[in-house]
C-alpha cells in the first residue's frame, strides 16, 4: 500500500504569524507531497511495500542498494514532515508538564536550558537538516541530522523536531534562522510531544 | 601550469594585479590579466581579513532570472555572513597570510578547533566570490574558443553539457553546488554538499551554481529546475573562458 500525504491537522494559516500560510501551503503541498511521491516511486514493487516507514528507516541497510539513497532521502522527508505537522499547533507554546517535564529537567536542568540547547542545535546545523528532541529508554536528549536523515536511523525516537531547511522559513524570515527558531517555540504542541514521549516508552 | 590547485594561480594573479608584488608560487602563471584589475580592486588582497567583494553589477541586473531581492540578501547577508565568520575563525591563527584557495586546498593543515568553521565559511566565501563573477546581465548563449572545444570534447556538445550540468544541479539533495571544473585542461561536472568546493580536491571550479534554497526560494520556491534553466541565461561565458584559460 502506498504511503499517503497526511492532511495538515490545521488550516494553512493557523500558525500565523509564526509560520506564514504561504510557507505552510508550499511546504506541505509541494515539498512533503514530493517526498511522498518519490518514496512511493522508490519502494513500489519491492519487498518494502507493506512495511511501516519507521521499520524501513530503522534498518536502511536492509533496503536494496539501488534504491537506498532514494528511500533514505524521501522516506526521511516523508516521516520527518509527518511528525513536524503534528508537533505544532495553533494552541501551542508554553512548556511541557508531567513526565515529559520531569525528563527535560532531568536531562537539561530546566526548560530554559533545554530551550537554549535545542535552539543552538537548530541554529548551528550547517546547510539543510533538522534539530530534534529524542527519547531513548525514557531519557531525552537534543541532536541534529543533515538533510532528511532522522534519529530513527540511529534507533532513537524523535518526539520533537524543527525543520531548518531554508524552505521552512525563507519566505518569511530569509536568512534570519534564529528568528524562525524563536518563533517555533510559540507553536510547539507540547501535549502531542508528551504523547509521543509516553508512547516511546 | 603546476599541479597545484589551480584556482590558486588565478587568485595569486589577482593579488599580483592588486599589489604588484610577486610571490614565489607564481612562476609560470599567465600574466595577461589587465582585465582582472577591476575585480582585484574590488576583492582586495586575498588574505585575512577577507573582504566581501562588491557585486560586479546592480542587484537588479539579472532580473527576471534572478530577482533583485534575492541578490541583495544573498550578497549582503549570506555572503557577508560567511566573510565575517571566516575572518573571526582565522583571527590570530597562523593562516592570516594565506590565500583562501591555499587554505581550502589543504584543510588538514587548519587547526582542528577552527577547521569546520573555516571549511564552511571559507567555502561560502570563495564559492560566492566566484558565483557573482560567472554571471552577468550580458550573459547566456554558449562559450567560444578553447572552452567550447573542451566542452565539446568532454560532453559531445554544448546541449549535452547543459543537460548534464542541469541534472547534477537538480540532483543535489539538500544544500550545495554543482560545478564545471577544470583539471589540467579537461572539464568535468561535479557537485559538493553545503559550502564544500572542488578546491578541496585540488580541482579548479570555473562555473558553479548555488542550489542552496536561499539562492532561489523567494522567486522560484520549490521549483529548483526552473531556477537552473534560468541560470543559463545569465552565465558569463567570457569570464568562464578566462578562468578556464587561467587554470
Ligand atoms: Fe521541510
Ligand atoms: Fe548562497
Amino acid at each position: 500500500m502506498a504511503f499517503e500525504l497526511p492532511s495538515l491537522p490545521y488550516a494553512e494559516d493557523a500558525l500565523e504569524p509564526h509560520i506564514d500560510a504561504r510557507t505552510m501551503g508550499i511546504h506541505h503541498g509541494k515539498h512533503h507531497a514530493s517526498y511522498t511521491a518519490n518514496l512511493n516511486g522508490a519502494v513500489g514493487g519491492t519487498d518494502l511495500e507493506g512495511k511501516s516507514i519507521e521499520e524501513i528507516l530503522g534498518d536502511l541497510s536492509a533496503v536494496p542498494e539501488g534504491i537506498r539513497t532514494a528511500v533514505r532521502n524521501n522516506g526521511g522527508g516523508y516521516a520527518n514532515h509527518n511528525l513536524f505537522w503534528q508537533i505544532m499547533g495553533p494552541n501551542g507554546g508554553g512548556e511541557p508538564s508531567g513526565a515529559l517535564a520531569d525528563a527535560i529537567n532531568s536531562a537539561f536542568g530546566s526548560f530554559g536550558e533545554f530551550q537554549s540547547a535545542f535552539s543552538a542545535a537548530a541554529a548551528t546545523r550547517f546547510g539543510s537538516g533538522w534539530a530534534w528532541l529524542v527519547a531513548e529508554g525514557g531519557a531525552v536528549s537534543v541532536t541534529s541530522t543533515p538533510n532528511q536523515d532522522t534519529p530513527l536511523m540511529d534507533g532513537k525516537t524523535p518526539i520533537l523536531g524543527i525543520d531548518v531547511w531554508e524552505h521552512a522559513y525563507y519566505l518569511n524570515y530569509q536568512n534570519r534562522r534564529p528568528d524562525y527558531i524563536a518563533a517555533f517555540f510559540n507553536v510547539i504542541n507540547w501535549d502531542k510531544v508528551a504523547e509521543l514521549y509516553a508512547a516511546a516508552g | 601550469m603546476s599541479k597545484q590547485p589551480q584556482g590558486l594561480s588565478r587568485r595569486d594573479v589577482l593579488k599580483l594585479a592588486a599589489t604588484a608584488t610577486v610571490s614565489a608560487g607564481l612562476a609560470g602563471a599567465p600574466l595577461g590579466v589587465a582585465a582582472h584589475d577591476q575585480q582585484a580592486a574590488q576583492a582586495g588582497a586575498n588574505s585575512w581579513p577577507f573582504e566581501l567583494p562588491d557585486l560586479p553589477y546592480a542587484e537588479d541586473a539579472l532580473e527576471p532570472y534572478i530577482d533583485a531581492r534575492t541578490m541583495g540578501i544573498h550578497h549582503g547577508k549570506h555572503h557577508a555572513g560567511y566573510t565575517a565568520k571566516l575572518n573571526a575563525a582565522l583571527e590570530g591563527s597562523e593562516m592570516v597570510d594565506m590565500s583562501i584557495e591555499d587554505i581550502l586546498a589543504d584543510l588538514d593543515s587548519v587547526p582542528a578547533a577552527i577547521r569546520i568553521a573555516v571549511r564552511n565559511n571559507g567555502g561560502g566565501y570563495a564559492n560566492h566570490s566566484l558565483f557573482w563573477q560567472i554571471m552577468s546581465p550580458d550573459g547566456g548563449g554558449e562559450p567560444g574558443g578553447a572552452l567550447a572545444d573542451a566542452v565539446n570534447s568532454a560532453f559531445g556538445s554544448f546541449g549535452e553539457f547543459q543537460t548534464a550540468f542541469a541534472a547534477a544541479a537538480g540532483g543535489v539533495f539538500g544544500s550545495g553546488w554543482a560545478w564545471l571544473v577544470a583539471d589540467a585542461g579537461a572539464l568535468s561536472i561535479s557537485t559538493t554538499p553545503n559550502q564544500d568546493t572542488p578546491l578541496m580536491q585540488g580541482l579548479t571550479p570555473i562555473l558553479g551554481i548555488d542550489v542552496w534554497e536561499h539562492a532561489y526560494y523567494l522567486h522560484y520556491q520549490n521549483r529548483r529546475a526552473d531556477y537552473i534553466a534560468a541560470f543559463f541565461n545569465v552565465i558569463n561565458w567570457d569570464k568562464v573562458g578566462e578562468l578556464y584559460a587561467a587554470g
